[in-house]
């Protein structure tokens, strides 16, 4: 799946990274707890979440997180975004809620990644 | 690269949305030196949760970063009011964080396992009403 999948499955609107609609995406987490989200170090990840404020692009840069998805149309403000500017780090909005857009990217075969033994 | 590298931070408490610069601008430079990039996130990933900490549990800090070519070391010193139980902070789920930390994204009582996870060693040093200081290696 790549960033433009994603884009497309959410009904989602771009923010910042239009140069970064084609790196793949290989695994997902959605979350609102940032320590939540640096515990789990996948490759080429996506980032769902409800909060919206400049840690989640800290954290995001610190995980070498591909794409990151506001959910309920949230946007942070510009000075949050101005913090991924010249990253390879593609920013969505999309209008359904964190468990939706979790879902709508889960049933197109995008996991978590980690195995539940 | 020289032999042995130093880098310095001040961390300032006033300004939730600006902490994590200090662990930005480390990663940039690891990045730069061309260390590989598995142990960039490492240090990436340990230095922020520490730098957080100091931010929402401690007024503030600074931080060393020292890089040699066998590892690098961070050392994270606040004044803040220490740790009653390290034992205790180490646990993941363990937070003393209030609501207003966590509407943040912050409060999971997830930092000190996740630093340690990360990282080769790590030591804390603190004494309650005097402060904390936490050292992490990652070896190279
Ligand atoms: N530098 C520090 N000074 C004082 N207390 C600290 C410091 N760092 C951690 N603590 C204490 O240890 C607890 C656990 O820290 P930890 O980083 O694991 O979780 P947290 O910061 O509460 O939440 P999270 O890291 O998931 O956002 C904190 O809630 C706090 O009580
Ligand atoms: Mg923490």
């Amino acid at each position: 799946m790549t960033v433009r999948d994603i884009l497309e499955l959410l009904d989602g609107e771009i923010l910042l990274g239009e140069e970064n609609l084609d790196t793949e995406v290989h695994t997902a987490c959605g979350s609102d707890m940032m320590s939540d989200v640096l515990a789990f170090v996948k490759d080429q990840s996506v980032l769902l979440t409800g909060l919206c404020n400049p840690q989640v692009i800290r954290t995001a840069e610190m995980m070498d997180i591909v794409c990151i998805v506001f959910v309920r149309g949230k946007k942070p403000e510009a000075g949050a975004i101005s913090l991924a500017e010249g990253r390879d780090l593609a920013i969505l909005t999309t209008n359904y809620s964190l468990f939706e857009a979790c879902g709508r990217l889960y049933e197109k075969g995008l996991t978590g990644g980690a195995k539940i033994e | 690269m020289n032999d042995r590298i130093v880098l310095t931070y001040h961390v300032s408490p006033e300004d939730f949305t600006r902490a994590g610069e200090a662990s930005s601008d480390v990663k940039n430079k690891l990045k730069q030196m061309g260390v590989s990039p598995s142990a960039v996130r490492k240090v990436a990933i340990a230095m922020y949760e520490g730098e957080i900490n100091m931010v929402i549990h401690a007024n503030g800090g600074d931080i060393t970063v020292e890089i040699t070519p066998e590892k690098i070391v961070m050392i994270l010193k606040d004044v803040g009011p220490g740790i009653a139980d390290v034992e205790k902070a180490m646990q993941e789920g363990y937070s003393t964080a209030p609501d207003h930390v966590r509407s943040l994204g912050f409060g999971a009582g997830m930092g000190l396992p996740n630093m340690k996870n990360y990282t080769d060693d790590i030591q804390i040093d603190t004494k309650l009403g005097v402060g904390t200081t936490v050292t992490m290696t990652i070896n190279l």
